[in-house]
């Protein structure tokens, strides 16, 4: 028989002492919109005025109309001029530049005799991801380039022209991909980390035989102690939501029910995953470490959020289907960005639906478990 | 009159490691009873399997009348459990702990604050509700976890060695609160490891090992034995046990406090056990016959079931 009194005074019990603890606090608090402003800010995937430097060999109109198409396409600055190749070299290794881009002389020669006149481009390939959007758009403003050349300022119609348009995110502001799914690594990794104290402290302190020993329900204790960090989470999601809308400026077209319900279901199973940690590894430092690696890297590295989950290896792919984050990314995402409802996304309800009940299923076995030890 | 408290057999095995082997005895209605033995010998796995929070390997329980392995909630709600570390939640106020425990044995609102007020007297700690129960001296805390056990008034208390650690003074007056307890018709099953802390039992288990090695009242305990004692004083109480090992009509030499007791096989062997100790060195200040302690009993007990004693 459950009583709401006895949850009740779970409840209570667990808020005081999350009160008077400044880890707990910290981590309730202060992480959440910490982290969103501070990784916010600083994953961008956005290419904007790249600094290179610029060899021109040349020195003609031509040479000059080149570079100045790079610098009129906003995606690269040119910040250094050397002279000489070794330069160059220096400029690229101590990081200063991210590539040069080097016009041979006889350049203008070249054109205007309709012969192919090759440019060098040098790209710093240790930033893989940034090399590669660089040189798509290095060889995009060539070809225009070369088209103008070619067509020497005559208009001409092309037979097939694609006319894109980019949906949802038509600036392709990446603060708009990251500010939601950030929300949802955070919570994921500070939904297991809170809650997997609670337990482990009981037992630490020895007060886990003195609960134990009273007619209080493994059910009661679970939901008790889930309570006060459930309306955390939730104050948690809505102050990094907020901050997403004013600080970063994201759109929030969707839903705030929908947001809100599938918050509350995920926010049942990652708790519910740190309590069971919580429970079986009855200690309070290895519990906080392995509630860290089992959300963290999964949420980071296989719900999409930073990698693109359609080019994952097989095997890989197959296990982004039971990481809880990629469910939850796809509801932030949605709701922010497309205002789409529960017929697009009920794929993701009924994994919350289930993520939810795995998560408090898993924390009252193994509590019911310990307790006859 | 039922029992309070019935154990039939009970075992408890930890892989190989038996802590408690068929341990069977049972508790009268507001009686005191005692769990005594060193440390290791199955006292609290024991309280644990009747409090239900571990169960039996094999044997049974019942407690008030119910059975603990079929119906442990309604056991829970008839008892009053206090563990050994009295842990109640330091970093919550004396308060913020009444109401804990009151809320979570379900105790009504209006009697509630009188059950507070009553705790919080007996802990000697009226006025202070505020304070963090971490900050409380040990004997404070000690009464304060045996009130949050009680809060609900349960007919049968069980107390897992609630004195250790604590000063003779306020061991001492906890044991007036127990009787007090009893008295009142409660039920209380203590454990201790301290010898002279049985004599305040109405009846008690010695164990070791696992075992229940002798039951009874301290009086009848002390008169099953039944070969006499002397108590010797001499310069240095080690060394006379060293000398006193293998000396025929010896039964047993164990050093009790700075003294020497030594069981014989009859009173007239006396003057034998001072030639002994003289020839080995010794000077010898005093002899003198006494009673048997329940420390006598558990040494002699253990050392007629062959074994030795753990902890």
């Amino acid at each position: 028989m459950l009583s709401a009194r006895r949850l009740a005074a779970v409840a209570r019990k667990e808020w005081i002492q999350l009160r008077r603890d400044v880890r707990s606090m910290v981590l309730a608090f202060v992480l959440p919109p910490f982290m969103l402003l501070f990784f916010g800010s600083a994953i961008n995937w956005d290419i904007r005025e790249l600094p290179i430097a610029v060899v021109d060999r040349d020195v003609t109109a031509h040479s000059r109309r080149l570079v100045e198409s790079f610098e009129a396409s906003g995606y690269f600055t040119v910040t250094e001029r050397p002279a000489t190749m070794t330069e160059v070299d220096a400029l690229l290794l101590d990081g200063s530049v991210i590539g040069a881009l080097i016009i041979p002389p006889g350049f203008a020669r070249d054109l205007s005799g309709n012969r192919n006149a090759p440019v060098q481009l040098l790209l710093d390939g240790g930033d893989a991801n940034t090399a590669t959007i660089a040189l798509n758009y290095a060889d995009a403003i060539a070809s225009r380039y070369s088209q103008l050349v070619l067509l020497r300022g005559q208009r001409v119609v092309l037979p097939v022209e694609p006319e894109s348009r980019v949906w949802y995110n038509p600036t392709l502001e990446s603060s708009n991909m990251i500010v939601p799914g950030l929300i949802a690594v955070i919570m994921s990794i500070i939904a297991a980390m809170l809650t997997a104290l609670t337990i482990a402290r009981e037992w630490e302190r020895g007060t886990m035989e003195q609960l134990a020993a009273t007619p209080v329900h493994r059910l009661e204790v679970v939901f008790g102690k889930l309570l006060p960090y459930l309306l955390i989470g939730l104050f948690d999601v809505t102050v990094t939501v907020t901050a997403g809308v004013i600080v970063f400026g994201v759109p929030l077209r969707g839903s705030l029910i929908l947001l809100g319900a599938m918050t509350l279901l995920f926010l049942l199973g990652a708790l519910g995953i740190g309590m069971f940690i919580s429970a079986v590894l009855k200690s309070q430092v290895l519990a906080t470490q392995v509630a860290m690696v089992a959300t963290y890297l999964p949420t980071l590295l296989l719900s999409g959020f930073l990698f693109d989950i359609a080019s994952m290896p097989a095997v890989l792919r197959a296990i982004t289907y039971i990481v809880p984050a990629k469910y939850y990314i796809a509801v932030t995402r949605g709701v922010f960005l497309k205002d789409i409802g529960l017929d697009a996304l009920w794929v993701q309800g009924v994994s919350m639906v289930l993520f939810a009940m795995v998560g408090i299923t898993a924390a009252t076995a193994a509590f019911r478990k310990r307790i006859a030890q | 009159m039922s029992s309070a408290i019935v154990a039939h057999m009970l075992t408890r095995r930890f892989g190989e490691f038996t802590a408690v082997a068929d341990v069977t005895f049972d508790v009268a209605r507001g009686e005191v009873f005692g769990f005594l033995g060193p440390n290791g010998a199955g006292k609290t796995t024991t309280i644990r399997m009747l409090c239900g929070l571990l169960s039996p390997t094999s044997g049974s329980a019942t407690v008030a009348g119910i059975d603990v392995a079929t119906n442990a909630p309604a056991v829970r709600s008839r008892i009053g459990y206090m563990s050994q570390s009295f842990s109640l939640y330091a970093d919550l106020t004396i308060d913020e702990n009444i109401d804990l425990f009151g809320g979570l044995y379900g105790v009504p609102g209006d009697r509630l604050e009188q059950r507070r007020a009553w705790v919080k007297d007996m802990a000697g700690i009226g006025g202070r509700g505020d304070m963090r129960t971490g900050d409380l001296p040990l004997g404070a805390k000690q009464r304060l976890a045996l009130g949050c056990a009680v809060l609900h008034e349960p007919p049968i208390l069980f107390l897992d060695e609630p004195t250790s650690g604590v000063d003779p003074l306020a061991r001492r007056a906890f044991w007036d609160l127990i009787h007090s307890l009893a008295v009142a018709g409660t039920t209380v099953l203590v454990s201790t490891h301290y010898m002279e802390e049985a004599e305040y039992c109405n009846r008690l288990i010695l164990m070791n090992r696992g075992r229940i090695i002798a039951e009874g009242s301290p009086f009848e305990l002390r008169a099953s034995m039944t070969e006499p004692i002397i108590e010797v004083t001499t310069d240095d109480a080690a060394r006379a046990v060293e000398a006193l090992d293998g000396v025929p009509g010896v039964i047993e030499a164990a050093m009790f406090g700075r003294a020497v007791h030594v069981v014989l096989e009859e009173a007239g062997l006396r003057a034998h056990v001072i030639d002994a100790l003289r020839r080995a060195g010794r000077t010898v200040h005093n002899v003198s016959e006494v009673e048997p302690t329940l420390e006598d009993v558990f040494v002699s007990q253990v050392r007629r079931g062959g074994g030795a004693v753990a902890g």
